[in-house]
């Protein structure tokens, strides 16, 4: 089945949205949304390669989403640890007050 | 036999590194027999080999080791050669070495540090046989270095006293100045010669320079100043008297058997390149004149014992620079071997008076040991007769005559030569004979602690009797023709040539024997017979001046102190904040600017990062588009 939408189309989403995702981890101050916009990142490669694989009607653009999610599955599970930890030591989760690891 | 040549050097190496590295771990008795045997065992093997040596055809036995380098055109060989000249050195060392070990043995049987010392001796001997062996003179620079580190390791043998640690630094560096001029004299030869082996350097010498050719004259004076450094003569002899802060067996090695002497080898072993300078050989006999004079005035004002021994071996090695300046080869290197018997003798009895007396060096508090140390004072007496050349009876007399006798008739000689070597030999017979009436006449000052056991008193006897034959093997030409020393030694060193117009021989023999006697006749005459007269002198302001002037060994350390210490020492304080030093502290403070700043970028500001490496990121990919 072709799909109607085209590649540039698609590559532009994918792009918005990381650099979407990338302003959230750099604007944002609170930890867990600063996750989450990893998260869409994430999200916008998958896209991106979702989107080329099919365009070239071949399968590594599935295998390497499948790896992908695997990954941010295992990173949001270790994130969301290290977080619970994080608020239990400083009671806050504000990305600035957290500047024990200076040089 | 010629095969085993490198045992001779062999042994003592192997005795060192027994004694440096299981030292520890070894009962006295068996650091006595490693240290002391390993150089017996080598006496012995010189004697095998001389024996053979002496009837071979050639005269000259040569063994190649190893290949030490070998680049660019440049190659140096582990090669002993042994011919007659090398022979007597070799002789003296490992024999009277030995004899110096077994002293040793009961010397230092108190010491804490007994492998120490027999370990630095025998690399002591090894360094001095390995100079002697040498057939090129790197391998020879090669022991020239060891013998100044090992007088340095054994000069401040008692480093606890921070004075013998200065003195042995003191010696250290004088010598070094003179090695460095040797360093350069040997770098010169290969320029000139392009080897430096010396039979090939000897035999291309006439050929590669002409008489009195400038650079051979440069060559001959840097070869001297090192030989002067070494032998402590005129202006490099400061060191020596202080090199008397070590054990009394150490000076009888340094001024016997190795060290001092090594200046003596290397103008005789050169001699080729002397022969070719006029201007070097007279510089030669010069310098050897002036010591023996000044050391002489020296040795008759000290009251230490040692230092009188000290000053008496500068003096006589003065007298054999000055036979070898004159051109009298065999003269001096006989002197050498004569000298070498009689000063290590007195040195190990002086060592032996000197411990018994609970270290007492004072001579003026010795006194009255004639009857209480019955050994020490025959032996000890032998040697001092020798010393003072006592005609016809002591061996002495035998070599100093012939040296005075050259100083006049041979071809480099002149009468002025002649007239300081008479009054050097009225000083010797002077000094040595105030330094046997106030050690063993007169009365007892002292209280004799305990007296020396065998392994000191034999090596004593020894050299005692050594002392007294050795000088019959050569005899003065109008004596009859019997000179087994010289003909011996005529296979490798040319003879001597005399002045047409010299007298008879008798005259200056009697006029060397009536200064030797009228020298012992002003030391009986001031010291034991009269010595009032002596705080007579005393009341006399410009001799007490002259006295304290001659004591302090004429002010050579005064002037050095003035002439280079001070200002050196000055300019090092005011150079403190050094230009060169300026520069590397300007990189310090750099890096460690720049570690500043990198260690501020290293916030904990985890924005921070994110934002520098999508930065990064930009740029790398900007700079990808663009290209």
């Amino acid at each position: 089945m072709k799909s109607s939408v085209s590649i540039e189309m698609v590559m532009l989403l994918a792009g918005l949205l990381f650099t979407l995702g990338i302003a959230g981890v750099i604007i944002r101050k609170n930890i867990i949304f600063m996750l989450l916009s990893v998260e869409i990142m994430l999200n916008a490669s998958g896209l991106a390669f979702i989107a080329a694989g099919s365009h070239w009607g071949q399968p590594d653009g599935q295998v390497m989403f499948i790896f992908i999610l695997a990954m941010a599955a295992a990173e949001v599970s270790i994130g969301l640890a290290l977080i619970l930890q994080i608020y239990h030591q400083h009671k806050s989760l504000d990305i600035d007050k957290l500047k024990e690891m200076n040089g | 036999m010629d095969n085993q040549l490198w045992l001779i050097p062999a042994l003592p190496l192997a005795g060192f590194l027994i004694l440096a590295f299981g030292g520890s771990f070894l009962s006295k008795k068996l650091i006595a027999a490693t240290g002391a045997g390993s150089i017996c065992l080598s006496a012995l093997i010189t004697f095998v080999i001389g024996m053979g040596l002496l009837s071979s055809e050639t005269g000259f036995y040569s063994q190649t080791l190893w290949t030490w380098i070998d680049v660019a055109g440049f190659n140096a060989k582990i090669t002993l050669t042994m011919d007659a000249l090398s022979l007597v050195f070799v002789f003296v060392i490992t024999f009277i070495g030995a004899l110096i070990h077994i002293y040793s043995a009961g010397f230092m049987e108190g010491d804490k540090d007994y492998s120490r010392f027999f370990a630095c001796m025998n690399l002591f001997v090894f360094s001095m046989l390995v100079l002697v062996l040498a057939d090129n003179l790197l391998l020879m620079y090669l022991g020239w270095e060891g013998v100044g580190l090992c007088s340095y390791l054994l000069i401040g043998f008692w480093y606890e006293n921070p004075a013998n640690g200065y003195a042995a630094r003191k010696a250290f560096t004088i010598t070094r100045i003179g090695d460095t001029a040797m360093a350069i004299g040997l770098f010169m030869v290969f320029y000139q010669s392009g080897t430096l082996v010396i039979s090939d350097i000897t035999a291309r010498a006439p050929e590669l320079w002409q008489q009195n050719n400038t650079t051979v004259t440069l060559i001959a004076l840097l070869l001297l100043a090192g030989g002067v450094g070494k032998s402590a003569q005129l202006p490099l002899q400061t060191w020596l008297p202080d090199a008397m802060a070590g054990p009394s067996p150490v000076s009888a090695l340094i001024h016997a058997a190795t060290m001092v002497t090594a200046g003596v080898y290397l103008i005789a072993r050169m001699h080729i390149v002397f022969e070719l300078s006029v201007i070097a050989q007279t510089v030669v006999a010069i310098i050897g004149a002036a010591t023996l004079l000044i050391a002489g005035f020296t040795a008759l004002t000290q009251y230490d014992i040692k230092r009188v021994l000290a000053y008496s071996t500068m003096s006589q090695i003065g007298y054999m620079f000055l036979a070898l300046g004159v051109g009298a080869w065999t003269a001096a290197v006989f002197h050498f071997m004569v000298h070498a018997f009689f000063k290590a003798l007195l040195f190990l009895a002086a060592g032996a008076i000197i411990e018994s007396l609970h270290h007492e060096h004072n001579m003026f508090r010795m006194g009255g040991l004639k009857d209480k140390m019955p050994v020490v004072f025959w032996t000890f007496l032998i040697g001092a007769a020798s010393l003072a050349a006592v005609p016809l009876i002591s061996s002495g007399f035998y070599s100093k005559d012939q040296i005075l006798w050259y100083a006049w008739g041979a071809e480099g000689g002149s009468p002025l030569l002649w007239a300081v070597a008479l009054l050097g030999a009225l000083l010797t017979a002077a000094y040595t004979t105030r330094m046997m009436i106030l050690t063993f006449w007169g009365e007892s000052k002292t209280q004799i602690g305990h007296h020396p056991g065998k392994r000191m008193t034999i090596p004593l006897i020894v050299l005692a009797f050594f002392s007294v034959i050795v000088g019959f093997i050569e005899l003065p030409h109008n004596f009859g023709h019997f000179a087994l020393f010289s003909d011996l030694m005529h296979r490798v060193l040319p003879e001597t040539i005399l002045r047409a117009d010299v007298s008879s021989e008798w005259m200056f023999q009697l006029l060397a024997a009536l200064a030797t006697f009228s020298g012992i006749f002003l030391g009986y005459f001031y010291y034991g017979q009269q010595p009032r007269r002596i705080e007579n002198l005393r009341q006399n302001e410009m001799l007490v001046g002259l006295h304290r002037f001659w004591f302090s060994g004429w002010a050579f350390d005064q002037l050095y102190n003035v002439l280079l210490v001070r200002p050196f020492v000055f300019v090092a304080r005011i150079n403190k904040a050094d230009f060169v030093d300026r520069l590397y502290t300007g990189i310090v403070s750099v890096t460690d600017g720049l570690y500043r700043l990198l260690s501020r970028t290293q916030s904990g500001s985890l924005r921070w990062y994110i934002m520098g490496m999508v930065i990064g990121a930009i740029v790398i990919l900007g700079i990808q588009m663009m290209l």
